[in-house]
């Protein structure tokens, strides 16, 4: 571990120590530690829910912590906002930036701070001959008069690095700016960040792909479960041991997938294509077997089990469930062939808030439930309390909004929804995001129990503990395509971070 | 605290608005009854009935509609227009048997007119069927001019406006109650009526429950329609005049019962029962207004007070229990 | 006026997005002006009298008040919002200012403030019971259509103020023109051209494109959003208030009823003048324009020998085509945008 990259100025610009935050009972960040120098590019790495989102909300003023140390020049700071982490110069540039679509891209730049000319007009020549400046200076051509509706990500991001550094943003923080970029793009969004840096300003850049880190950065910091784990110069380390890091954990006890033997094949993906975010998906499931999809966020996973399942239309390939095949971008019919999919969100995609747990429970049967056509009785009560009470939920009253439960409640809800409908596939994306451990293994054990059972199982998992505790088989995605596939045996923490980052393998 | 004496249904539904504006409708029919001459009589019920079919047969489409959070403000104009087609089909000789039917289908055409527009086009529904509002309307005074069709059979103007039997029972509350009837179990006893709330509530998550959203909302519309279409046959009957200008303005005193009556304007949330009340108070205030020989327009800043107040009041009861949750945590 | 127009010269192309749609952004307002003089052209080939002074003079009469609403709309529609009560606000402010001339014998000028003041206060309730009670807008602009109605009728009582009722020069202002020009349009005009540099060169104006374009990320930049949502729906109000008072002096006799249903006619100019329903986009150029348009539609269409009776259809039509127009383009954006931000081969 190291101390500051750069000699003639030791003095951080941005210091964080001991930084905690919980969110219930879901411990964020457990002790982060950060410092940033001017005139560097620091590189940010760990695995999905290590922790890093939540720091980065911290240093914009999103989120204030529960405890720890902020120091900005050596000052100990607290931000009440957004607008005093910009005051003192902070700026961050999200995956997808926020952009006033119908304003021009000058106005983007200097909303609430226009120039102004007599009786307090906004002086538009000005306004955009500092945003042109703006953008000589970053080296990019972009007419600052037209409107931001249109703008490609990679534009986007230009304009929010541009905003920055009109506000004397000395601090830059890019939260997996690359992720939706082309490879021109990259390197175009990589020379206006290196200028900056060159000028003085800190970086830091958050980011799955070691090869850009790599390009980037003089000093990488790695995070695991909400702590500091390592901070190192880049030339100091290598690709192999920043990824041991950032997994460097234990298999425990906790995933009790029970040896099946698998039965048929029941799902077959032949050939899946969607323009722009998948291609050629292929692979099959069979009765009993428990299958994981891996690899980073955006490599197209929930985008893939989106498309078997109906959500959005196949643009080529062919669904078959127990040798039928599956029309494109039908859920009913997907549901009427035995499939289940438990989405990603479940705030967004899987629960209607404001509705009774009850309601949410029998969504998916609310055809089923009724007698000649009418819900009538205690059906949908009966159901409910049937399936809630064998995922071992706990509610006050049935009639309750799902909105009022715990996030794991919530999920055993959305999880109940679907069991209901006795699926012979089920998919679950992301089944364990942000509830507690004990709901944790409880979700496993109930996985794996329902492989038992002999129902084929896709899980969509940024978690590898989860992956490689719960999978038979390991399907490992990269952008857009399957990069491998990875036995029980064979599927290591390495070995999934290497085929889902494109590195060679290791061993 | 028990849990079990607050779980009873009755109980909940008493803390609610809808609760709320039920019992302000019965405490005002009780009052009203009491205090102003001739309200209480069968005759003068059989004119609250007459009175509030229009509205009500419009509302219930309107709740369903609403309740998957789009909005239908073209319905006063569908029953313009089938009003103005009936005119125009009875004078072309076609007789009133094959003229009702007609007019329901007309009705229906432009529901799904509104329905092609909002669900396969994915156009807005609050501007698109403000469009057809003007769109409906205009071709009603196409068709008709400024001029009225009056001479209907006296059959079926007269079935209108007469009783059942002997009863003091008005023949138009038998559909009416009979389509009361569908669509409460509908929307409160079917899997039609869960998807209904689902698609309001969330549409991505009702979606992915497998309902298809678009297509139910398309058939909501043409549902409304066809509903408006029924009324422009009611409300020509009844006045014995095929108008383009008939039921003008009718779209906001439907928008005004259903929100009156609990249904949120964001969807997924609001009953029947409500809508119901909503429509007996407002017709029913009408009437003793009139009885009681102050102005009705009087009326009209009761119903916008109550319309605001419908949304108002769970806003502020909320901000006010977040406000004294919050002290207690701090106190705490 | 030249500030209403965004300069275009000079610039460097922009490398990215697609140049249709930024012709039809641009150019939503000379659209309409073609169109406009398409109309007027096809119209007087037909009757060469439909551009005489008498008949201009009628048309920019009857467009006056509708140029003057509109413009007041698009500023609460850019907010996302809208405000179905200007008719009624309208109505209340006509007969509060008329029977402040003709009962109590107010001098023009503070009567012509006095209904100013209504259609403002109207405004501010519109806008706390949005912003503060947190109701949708058009529930919100529903209820108080109804309430500023019901309020007129309570006023008036079934009376209504005969033009004999009020002062000689009220009533001249309302009829009279200069260079032929009634004096009412001239209104609308310098409160379009003022309209249009407070959204186009003040700060408060921009805020409110942001906060119809993005409320979040409005948010993430400090704009206040309640002052400039009271600030949205009083310009509406004030505007449908001094349209109450332009209405009186017109027409001279008011009733109750003075404005009835005008709403949608003011929601129809300002979507067909390319104003986008969900906020964000639009100008107030281009929504006096839609209000022209509808009135020429309306006084051409008895020239050109069609029944008076379509005019209302093709309100509707115009409203529906721009709407879809819209989205077209919209549609065509996004999907530029996916393709080019897709990292998929």
């Amino acid at each position: 571990m190291s101390t500051g990259a750069d000699e003639t100025d030791p003095k951080p610009v941005v210091s964080l120590a001991g930084v905690t935050k919980a969110f219930g009972a879901v411990r964020a960040l457990r002790g982060a530690r950060l410092d940033l120098y001017p005139g560097e590019a620091h590189a940010l790495v760990g695995e999905n829910g290590a922790g890093k989102s939540t720091l980065i909300k911290i240093l914009a003023g999103l989120y204030r912590p529960d405890g720890g140390r902020i120091e900005i020049d050596g000052v100990p700071t607290a931000f009440a906002d957004t607008a005093a982490a910009m005051n003192a110069g902070i700026a961050v540039i999200y995956q997808e930036p926020a952009l006033f679509g119908d304003l021009t891209i000058a106005e983007n730049l200097f909303i609430g701070r226009q120039p102004r000319v007599r009786f307090g007009l906004i002086d538009r020549p000005a306004m955009n001959r500092r945003a042109a400046a703006l953008f000589d200076r970053l080296g990019v051509p972009m007419d600052p008069d037209r409107p931001a509706k249109g703008l490609s990500i990679a534009d986007q991001q230009i304009v929010e690095i541009a905003k920055a550094i009109s506000l004397d943003a000395r601090v830059l923080v890019m939260d997996e700016p690359t992720a939706a970029l082309s490879g021109v793009e990259v390197e175009r969004l990589f020379s206006v960040v290196r200028a900056l840096r060159d000028d003085g300003a800190a970086v830091l850049f958050i980011s799955h792909r070691f090869e850009e880190v790599e390009a980037l950065c003089q000093r990488v910091t790695v995070m695991r479960d909400g702590a500091h784990v390592s901070t190192d110069p880049m030339d100091e380390v290598t690709v192999d041991q920043l990824v041991r890091r950032m997994v460097g954990r234990e298999l425990g006890a906790m995933f009790p997938k029970q040896d099946v033997e698998p039965g048929e094949v029941v799902l077959e993906v032949e050939g899946l294509s969607r323009a722009g975010i998948c291609r050629d998906i292929t692979f099959e499931v069979r009765a009993g077997e428990i299958v994981a999809l891996a690899g980073l966020v955006g490599a197209g996973r929930s985008e893939v089990v989106q498309a078997v399942f109906g959500i959005e239309p196949r643009g080529a390939g062919r669904v078959r469930v127990a040798g039928r095949e599956l029309p494109s971008g039908n859920p009913r019919a997907a549901m009427r062939a035995g499939v289940a999919l438990v989405p990603e969100d479940r705030r967004q995609q899987g629960l209607l808030l404001d509705l009774s747990i009850m309601r949410n429970a029998t969504l998916t049967r609310r055809g089923r439930l009724s007698r000649f056509g009418f819900l009538v009785g205690g059906a949908e009560r009966r159901a409910a309390e049937k399936w809630t009470a064998r995922l071992n939920t706990r509610y006050g009253r049935l009639t309750d909004a799902a909105g009022t439960l715990s996030g794991g409640n919530q999920q055993k809800i959305v999880l109940a929804k679907w069991l209901a409908t006795g699926p012979r596939v089920l998919i679950v994306d992301e089944p364990t995001r942000g509830i507690d451990v004990a709901t944790k293994a409880e979700v496993h054990r109930l996985l794996s129990s329902l492989a038992a059972e002999g129902v084929a199982v896709i899980m969509v998992s940024s978690e590898l503990l989860e992956v490689l505790g719960m999978a038979d088989r390991v399907l490992v995605m990269r952008e857009g395509r399957i990069a491998g596939e990875l036995d029980r045996s064979d599927a290591t923490e390495e070995a999934v971070m290497l085929l889902a980052t494109g590195r060679e393998s290791v061993a | 605290m028990s849990t079990k004496l607050r779980d009873t249904a009755a109980v909940r539904l008493l803390t609610t608005w809808d609760a709320a504006i039920i019992a302000a409708t019965v405490v005002f029919l009780a009052a009203a009854a009491q205090t102003v001459e001739h309200f209480g009589t069968a005759r003068n019920a059989g004119f609250i009935v007459l009175d509030l079919a229009p509205i009500l047969i419009l509302a219930l489409a309107m709740t369903l509609v609403v309740t998957t959070g789009e909005i239908d403000l073209s319905v006063a104009s569908t029953v313009g227009l089938t009003s103005a087609a009936m005119g125009v089909m009875w004078n072309a000789g076609i007789p009133l048997e094959t003229i009702i039917p007609a007019a329901i289908g007309i009705g229906a055409c432009l529901g799904a007119v509104n329905g092609l527009f909002i669900t396969g086009f994915g156009l807005p529904s609050l501007a698109v069927t403000i469009g057809t509002l003007a769109l409906y309307r205009g071709l009603a005074y196409v068709l008709l001019g400024d001029t009225a069709v009056a001479d209907w059979p006296r059959a079926f103007t007269g079935w209108t406006l007469g009783t059942v039997g002997e009863t003091a029972i008005p023949n138009v509350l038998i559909p009416m109650a009979a389509l009361v009837a569908v669509f409460g179990i509908v929307l409160h006893a079917t899997a039609i009526g869960r998807s209904i709330y689902a698609s309001g509530a969330n549409p991505v998550a009702a979606a992915y429950a497998g309902i298809a959203v678009g297509r139910l909302k398309f058939w909501l519309y043409v549902t409304s329609g066809a509903m408006a279409g029924l009324v422009g046959v009611l409300w020509t009957l009844r006045y014995s005049s095929a108008r383009a200008d008939n039921a003008y303005g009718l779209e906001l005193t439907v928008v005004a019962v259903v929100l009156l009556g609990g249904v949120s304007i964001f969807g997924g949330r609001g009953a029947l029962p409500g809508v119901l009340a909503a429509v007996v108070l407002l017709t029913a205030l009408q009437n003793a207004l009139r009885l009681a020989h102050v102005s009705t327009e009087a009326l009209t800043v009761v119903t916008g007070s109550l319309l605001i107040a419908a949304v108002l009041a769970p806003n502020t009861a909320n901000a006010i229990r977040g406000a004294l949750r919050a002290r207690r945590s701090r106190t705490a | 006026m030249s500030t209403l127009v965004k300069s275009t010269a000079n610039v460097p192309a922009a490398k990215t997005g697609s140049t249709a749609l930024d012709l039809v952004l641009r150019f939503r307002a000379l659209g309409l002006v073609i169109a406009l003089a398409a109309l007027i052209a096809a119209t007087t080939a037909v009757n060469p009298r439909f551009l005489s002074a008498q008949s201009l003079r009628d048309l920019l009469f009857a467009a006056a008040i509708t140029v003057l609403l509109a413009c007041g709309m698009t500023v609460v529609v850019l907010t996302r919002g809208i405000d179905l009560s200007v008719g009624s606000v309208l109505g209340l402010s006509a007969y509060v200012t008329a029977s402040a001339l003709s009962e109590s014998g107010a001098a023009t000028p503070v009567a012509m403030l006095i209904g100013l003041a209504v259609g403002a206060a109207c405004g501010a309730l519109n806008g706390a019971v949005i912003h503060f009670g947190r109701v949708p807008p058009l529930v919100a602009t529903l209820g108080t259509l109804y309430v500023f109605r019901g309020t007129v009728y309570f006023l008036a009582g079934g009376s209504r103020i005969n033009a004999s009722d009020l002062p000689r020069g009220f009533l001249d202002f309302g009829n009279g023109t200069v260079l032929g020009v009634p004096y009412l349009f001239c209104v609308a005009l310098v409160v379009l051209a003022a309209v249009g540099v407070f959204l186009g060169r003040y700060r408060a104006g921009r805020d409110l494109y942001a906060l119809g374009s993005n409320p979040e990320a409005a948010r993430l930049a400090g704009i206040r959003a309640g002052r400039r949502l009271m600030t949205a729906y009083i310009v509406s109000g004030a505007l449908a208030g001094l349209g109450g008072v332009l209405y009186a002096a017109r027409f001279g006799t008011v009733d109750a009823s003075a404005g009835y249903g005008l709403e949608l006619n003011i929601v129809a100019a300002v979507v067909v003048g390319g104003v986008a329903i969900f906020g964000g986009s639009g100008t107030v150029l281009g929504a006096a324009l839609g209000a022209l348009l509808l009135a020429v539609i309306n006084n051409a269409l008895p020239v050109l020998r069609i029944d008076q009776f379509w005019q209302q259809a093709i309100v509707g039509a115009l409203i529906l085509a721009a709407i879809a127009l819209d989205r077209l383009v919209s549609l065509r954006a996004s999907r530029a945008l996916r393709t080019k931000g897709s990292h998929v081969d």
